[in-house]
């Protein structure tokens, strides 16, 4: 753990139309390996994600990221217009490759993820599942040294899973610092080396993956994990 | 009645070579001008779409209203320009294909603008952060985003390219309605139906209408062509 982290959040705050979204949120990541953050709909794992690609600036707080290349592959896969071949290309306009050298990697992505006979083909007319591969297929190509998954396999079949966690074991061992958003915690449990639990905009629990996900600390982890939903305890309490 | 629509089938059939050429010129004065409509138009409204300042609201609405610019009023506003005491009166121009060209190209350049701001701010609104995160160019992302709106855009183009072509005021104001040089369909049309001669309106009026139809025709075989591949 000698190595600076790959992603240092101190502080980090967000407000929007009065609703405290991140509430000074302190967040490290190691670089390399793959740390998860988990936590119930709307604890403000996305906007976490959207903060540290520079997408979304915070109210307050410190963002501080080592330098590289970051790929985001978004919750909902964002495609244009165009082939899967092109959607691909888009990730690599600003690595300034030869031409013979993109059309490979574009060819290898496609390959890794099982779409290299659909290459050709309309990229908003694949399935839900083909398109989150399509997606990760555009972040791989790009050899980012930072990777940002948002519930990359939400709506994959086992052997799509099986493939893509594949190849986010494989980035990570090649040096890429990778962080994972994921409500399979099976998936967490198989992946990630570090994992924090995100509640109401807070980092409230963070640790070793093992230890947290079967001894949890702190309330909030506790009823995440054991799929306490909090507005059913809201609803006993009233 | 059933008299006038008999003369004007016959007047169809012996459809003489001024017809053509007023079909011709009505033609390609409106092509030529939703072509600089939209080499206008779609940069100024990605522009309008994507960009961030001060005053935007007021601008899109501006350009909304611009959509309904009464024909007329151009058509007023680029005569008194083009008059030979205006500030562009030495280039000469009115009372030529040249003005009416420019017209019609202030008719369809507020209407390409405004479709295409709208067209735009959806497709920012699905592919905008992915393409911000990609690290893509402002330039390189509008590119983006009007080739994935093109087919929307296309219906842009057919609709300004309808207003040009079905305009009277503009072009009767700077184009004079002159024999041989600056009559277009539908001036023609409006002169004859003062005339009295029904039956030639009504086939001047028909070869309009046929005129419309082909060219929305072309384009929708060619756009379901392209749409078939990336719709
Ligand atoms: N641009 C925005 N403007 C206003 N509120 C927002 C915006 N983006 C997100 N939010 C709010 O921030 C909160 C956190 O959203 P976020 O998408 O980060 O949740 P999440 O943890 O990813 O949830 P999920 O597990 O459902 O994906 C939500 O309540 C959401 O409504
Ligand atoms: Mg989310």
């Amino acid at each position: 753990m000698s190595e600076p982290p790959a992603i240092h959040l101190q502080n980090v705050s967000l407000t929007r139309d009065g609703r405290t979204i991140l509430d000074r949120l302190d967040l490290d990541v190691a670089a390399p390996g793959i740390t998860a953050v988990i936590g119930p709909n709307g604890a403000g794992k996305s906007v976490t994600l959207r903060v540290i690609d520079g997408l979304i600036r915070p109210d307050a707080g410190t963002v501080r990221l080592s330098p590289g290349r970051r790929a985001f592959v978004f919750q909902r896969p964002a495609l244009v217009r165009a082939s899967a071949r092109a959607n691909v290309a888009l990730g690599l306009v600003s690595l300034k490759l030869s031409r013979r050298e993109r059309l490979e990697r574009i060819d290898a992505a496609l390959a890794r993820v099982g779409l290299l006979e659909r290459a050709g083909d309309a990229a908003t007319r694949f399935s839900g599942g083909e398109q989150q591969r399509l997606a990760f297929a555009r972040a791989w190509a790009m050899r980012p040294d930072l990777l940002l998954l948002d519930e990359p396999t939400a709506s994959l079949d086992p052997a799509a899973t099986e493939t893509i966690e594949g190849l986010i074991t494989e980035m990570a061992g090649a040096g890429t610092a990778v962080l994972l958003v994921s409500h399979n915690l099976g998936q967490v449990a198989r992946l990630a080396d570090e994992t924090v639990v995100l509640a109401a905009g807070r980092a409230v629990e963070r640790g070793p993956t093992r230890s947290l996900l079967f001894s949890p600390r702190t309330v909030e982890a506790r009823a995440y994990l054991t799929g306490e939903l909090p507005w059913t305890s809201f609803a006993a309490a009233s | 009645m059933s008299q006038t629509l008999q003369e004007t089938l016959f007047r169809l059939s012996t459809l003489d070579r001024d017809v053509l050429s007023i079909a011709w010129l009505s033609l390609r004065v409106s092509l030529t001008a939703v072509g600089i409509g939209l080499l206008l138009g779609i940069p100024l409204g990605s522009l309008i779409a994507v960009a961030r300042f001060p005053g935007r609201g007021a601008v899109v609405g501006l350009l909304n209203a611009f959509m309904g610019l009464p024909p007329v009023i151009v058509g007023l506003v680029l005569y008194l320009l083009l008059s030979r005491s205006g500030p562009l009166g030495a280039l000469g121009l009115l009372f030529t294909p040249a003005a009416m060209v420019a017209a019609q190209a202030l008719l369809a350049t507020p209407l390409v603008a405004a479709l295409t701001r709208q067209v735009i701010a959806d497709a920012e609104a699905h592919l905008g952060e992915q393409l911000r995160s990609l690290r893509l160019s402002a330039p390189r992302r509008a590119g983006v985003l009007i080739y994935d709106a093109r087919f929307s855009l296309f219906t842009a183009a057919l609709a300004a390219f309808g207003r040009a072509i079905s305009e009277i005021g503009a072009v009767l104001v700077v184009g004079g309605n002159i024999d041989g040089h600056t009559r277009t369909m539908t001036t023609a049309i409006s002169l004859e139906t003062q005339k009295g001669d029904l039956s030639l309106a009504l086939a001047l009026g028909a070869v309009l209408m046929a005129l419309v139809l082909a060219v929305n025709a072309a384009a929708a075989i060619l756009r379901s062509h392209a749409a078939k591949a990336y719709g």
